[in-house]
C-alpha cells in the first residue's frame, strides 16, 4: 500500500502495538529546556528510576534567560532557580547541555537544528509545542507535556495514537517581499487554528521546495498554530547541505549511508491523504494578524473585518472580544496602524536568514521616533556570531535597534522583555494571544521583513513598497 | 494518579472557543519547579483584576466548587505547558466538556486524572441550559443530566488509564525487553543514531 512520509517514519518507530489504536513509539531524540522539565526530573528521581538513554538528550535554557548583559546575575529569583535547577539536573544525569555561558545556547528549536541534532526520519520530542519546527528537516517532531517528558526519560518511548495525514500543496512562487511567515499566516487564516487538529501536515509543492531551510522551519514551526500535531517536509539536497558538517550530524563514516536512507523519506506519489489544501503562493501578500489568535490575520491591503457580521455566535463573541482587546475598529486599514515596539526573533523567525531579510530593509534607514523599543534577539549564540560576522548587528544598531543576547525573549515575555498594557507590537513571533507579550500588550504577527518595515515607518506597512 | 470512574457535580460554562493554555495559566506562573498550588492562578487574567482582586462576574469566582468545565471548540490550544491541567486539577476540575480539544492538552489531561470529553456543541448547549448537576460515567461513556443523556467516544487505552489511575511508565517498563531489542535493531539499521560524531 502506498505510504505517506508520516506513515513511513511512524512505522519505523513502532516498538509495540497495543492493538487498541495506540502503539509504543520509540523516541530518538529529546530536547529539554528549563520551564517544562523540572517536574519531570523530579518525578524520575522520586520514583527511583534511571534515565533510559542520556545521549538522546540535548538541553539548553531559553525561555527565562535575560537577553541583556550575560555577566550580570539573573535578577528574577524564580527564573534563576529554574535555570539553576536545569544546570543541576543536566549535571546529575550527564546530559549534553548548552547553558547560559555557552556560545551554542539558544532558543531550543533554533539550537537543535543548527547543531545537527535534528535529522531526517527521526522521532524528536520536546516539552514545547513549537517542536513542530524540526519537521522542516523531515523529522517527525512534536511537543509533549511534562508527564510525557518523564515518560521519555524513563522509557525512551511514548504511548501514542497515529494522527491523520493532511497535505498542504503550495503551487507557484512567492512574490518578492513575501516569505514563509506570510505563507503560513495565510494558511492558518484559511483553515483556522483548529484546522489541523489530529493531523500531521506534510507540505509539498514548488513554493515549499524553493524555501530556504530557515523558511521551511518557519512554516513547520507555525504548523502547531493550525492545531496540527506536526509539520513535515521531505528532505532534499538543501536539507543534506544544511546538515553536512554540523557538530551532531552523522560524520563522514556514516554520511553516505545516512543520505542514501534519507533519500527514501518521501511520500509515495500515489499515497492517500485524509484531507488536502491547495494554496497559490503567487496570490499571497504580506500578512498581518489583527486579532488575538493566529487565524485572525489578513493581507496587508485589507482592513480590520466587521466581526459583528460573523454568523457563528461563539466565533462572533470571540472576535468581538479580540477587537476590543486589540483596540481596533472594523474597517481600519491594516496598513498604517501605529506600533510602539518591534520584536525580531523567536523560534519562528530568529535564524540567520530571518535577520538577513530584516537587515536588508533596515540598512541605511532609521527607526521612526515614535517607536519606543526595537529589539533584535538572535535565536542562538551561533546565529548571533554569524550575523555579527556579516555586520548585521551594525546595520540594526545604526538604525536604532537594540542587539540582544539569544533567548525566547518577548515571544512569551517570561524574561524582562515585555510589552506594557496597551502597547502595540509588530512581532515576528508565533502567538498573538491576550497577554502573551506582556499583560495588556497587543501583538501583530508579521514576517521579519514586515517587522523591519514597521520599525522604520512607525506603523504596520507594506514592505513591498520599501524593496 | 487519582482514578476516575463516575462524577456527579456542578458545571461551569465558558462560552469561548479556542481557550488557549496561556489563558489557562499565564506565563508569569510557569517559573515554578513544582506541580502543586497552581489552582489559584487558573484563568488568572480573567479571574482577577489588575490589583489581584477576584472579578465577581467571572464564572469560576461565582462557582468555586465546580468540578466540570464546559467550553467551546479547540480547548487547550497553544503551548504544551502541563501547568494548564495541573492548575485545572488543583482547582478541582475533573471533567472538561468541549466539542474538540487541542492534541497536546488532550494527552496531558489523562496524565493528571482529568477526563477531556467531546460532546457536540448542541449537546453542550442543552446541558448548559439547565442549571443542574451533571453525571459523568466513564465506564459506560455516558453524560446524564435529568432526562438528558449523551454518549461519548474515548480511546480504550485512555479510558483504561483513567479508570485504573495507573502509572503508565510502570506499565511500559514491563516491555523493557522489547524496547531494548527494538533499539538494537534500529541502531544497526541507522548506526548514525547510536553515536555522536562530536
Amino acid at each position: 500500500m502506498p505510504k505517506t512520509l508520516y506513515d513511513k517514519i511512524w512505522k519505523q518507530h513502532v516498538v509495540h502495538d497495543f492493538g487498541d489504536g495506540s502503539v509504543l513509539l520509540y523516541i530518538d531524540r529529546h530536547l529539554v529546556h528549563e520551564v517544562t522539565s523540572p517536574q519531570a526530573f523530579e518525578g524520575l528521581s522520586v520514583a527511583g528510576r534511571k534515565m533510559w538513554r542520556h545521549e538522546s538528550v540535548l538541553a539548553t535554557c531559553d525561555h527565562d534567560v535575560p537577553t541583556t548583559d550575560r555577566s550580570a546575575p539573573i535578577s528574577d529569583p524564580e527564573a534563576k532557580l529554574q535555570i539553576e535547577t536545569l544546570d543541576e539536573n543536566c549535571r546529575a544525569y550527564e546530559l549534553r547541555y548548552y547553558g547560559m555561558d555557552d556560545k551554542r545556547q539558544g532558543v531550543v528549536h533554533v539550537m537543535g537544528a543548527e547543531q545537527g541534532f535534528t535529522l531526517p526520519g527521526i522521532t524528536l520530542v520536546c516539552g514545547d509545542s513549537h517542536t513542530s519546527t524540526h519537521g522542516a528537516l523531515g523529522a517527525l517532531a512534536f511537543g509533549i507535556g511534562t508527564s510525557e517528558i518523564e515518560h521519555v526519560f524513563a522509557t525512551q518511548t511514548l504511548v501514542a495514537r497515529k494522527s491523520r495525514n493532511m497535505r498542504v500543496m503550495v503551487d507557484g512562487a512567492l512574490q518578492l517581499g513575501v516569505g514563509a511567515k506570510d505563507l503560513v499566516l495565510a494558511l492558518i487564516a484559511q483553515i483556522g487554528i483548529g484546522g489541523g487538529t489530529e493531523c500531521v501536515i506534510e507540505y509539498q509543492g514548488e513554493a515549499v521546495e524553493n524555501l530556504s531551510m530557515e523558511g521551511r522551519m518557519t512554516l513547520c514551526n507555525m504548523t502547531i498554530e493550525a492545531g496540527a500535531r506536526a509539520g513535515l517536509i521531505a528532505p532534499d539536497e538543501k536539507t543534506f547541505a544544511w546538515l553536512k558538517g554540523l557538530p551532531l550530524a552523522p560524520g563522514h563514516e556514516h554520511w553516505e549511508k545516512a543520505v542514501a536512507y534519507w533519500k527514501t523519506l518521501r511520500s509515495d506519489s500515489d499515497a492517500l491523504f485524509d484531507n488536502e489544501v491547495r494554496i497559490d503562493a503567487s496570490k499571497i501578500e504580506p500578512y498581518v494578524t489583527w486579532g488575538t489568535n493566529p487565524e485572525m490575520g489578513a493581507p496587508i491591503s485589507a482592513t480590520v473585518p466587521d466581526v459583528a457580521k460573523e454568523a457563528d455566535p461563539i466565533k462572533r463573541q470571540s472576535r468581538l472580544k479580540a477587537l476590543e482587546y486589540i483596540g481596533l475598529k472594523p474597517g481600519t486599514p491594516l496598513d498604517g496602524i501605529p506600533v510602539d515596539k518591534i520584536f525580531i526573533g523567536s523560534c519562528t523567525n530568529g535564524r540567520l536568514q530571518d535577520l538577513r531579510e530584516a537587515a536588508a530593509i533596515v540598512k541605511g534607514r532609521k527607526i521612526a521616533p515614535t517607536v519606543k523599543l526595537a529589539l533584535v534577539v538572535p535565536g542562538s549564540g551561533v546565529v548571533k556570531e554569524l550575523a555579527e560576522r556579516e555586520g548585521l548587528d551594525k546595520i540594526f544598531k545604526e538604525a536604532g535597534f537594540e542587539w540582544r543576547e539569544p533567548g525566547c525573549s518577548m515571544c512569551l515575555a517570561m524574561n524582562p522583555d515585555k510589552l506594557l498594557p496597551g502597547e502595540r507590537c509588530a512581532s515576528t513571533s508565533n502567538r498573538n494571544f491576550e497577554g502573551r507579550q506582556g499583560y495588556g500588550g497587543r501583538t501583530h504577527l508579521v514576517s521579519p521583513m514586515m517587522a523591519a518595515a514597521a520599525a522604520i515607518k512607525g506603523c504596520i506597512t507594506d514592505v513591498r513598497k520599501m524593496l | 494518579m487519582q482514578p476516575f470512574k463516575t462524577l456527579t457535580a456542578k458545571a461551569a460554562y465558558l462560552p469561548i472557543s479556542n481557550i488557549d493554555t496561556d489563558m489557562l495559566v499565564p506565563k508569569q506562573y510557569l517559573k515554578t519547579v513544582k506541580r502543586s498550588g497552581l489552582g489559584r492562578v487558573l484563568f488568572a487574567e480573567q479571574r482577577y483584576d489588575a490589583d489581584g482582586a477576584p472579578r465577581p462576574d467571572f464564572v469560576l469566582n461565582k462557582n468555586p466548587d465546580v468540578q466540570i468545565l464546559m467550553a467551546g471548540e479547540n480547548f487547550g490550544c497553544g503551548s504544551s505547558r502541563e501547568h494548564a491541567p495541573w492548575a485545572l486539577a488543583d482547582f478541582g476540575i475533573r471533567v472538561i466538556i468541549a466539542p474538540s480539544f487541542a492534541d497536546i492538552f488532550y494527552n496531558n489531561c489523562f496524565k493528571n486524572g482529568i477526563l477531556p470529553l467531546r460532546l457536540r456543541a448542541q449537546e453542550i448547549e442543552e446541558l448548559r441550559a439547565k442549571d443542574m448537576p451533571i453525571t459523568v460515567d466513564l465506564e459506560n461513556q455516558r453524560v446524564t443530566q435529568g432526562r438528558l443523556s449523551f454518549q461519548f467516544e474515548i480511546q480504550p487505552s485512555c479510558k483504561e488509564a483513567l479508570l485504573e489511575g495507573l502509572d503508565e511508565i510502570e506499565k511500559v517498563l514491563k516491555l523493557k525487553g522489547e524496547i531494548e531489542a527494538f533499539e538494537r535493531k534500529h541502531f544497526e539499521e541507522q548506526p548514525w543514531l547510536g553515536t555522536f560524531h562530536a
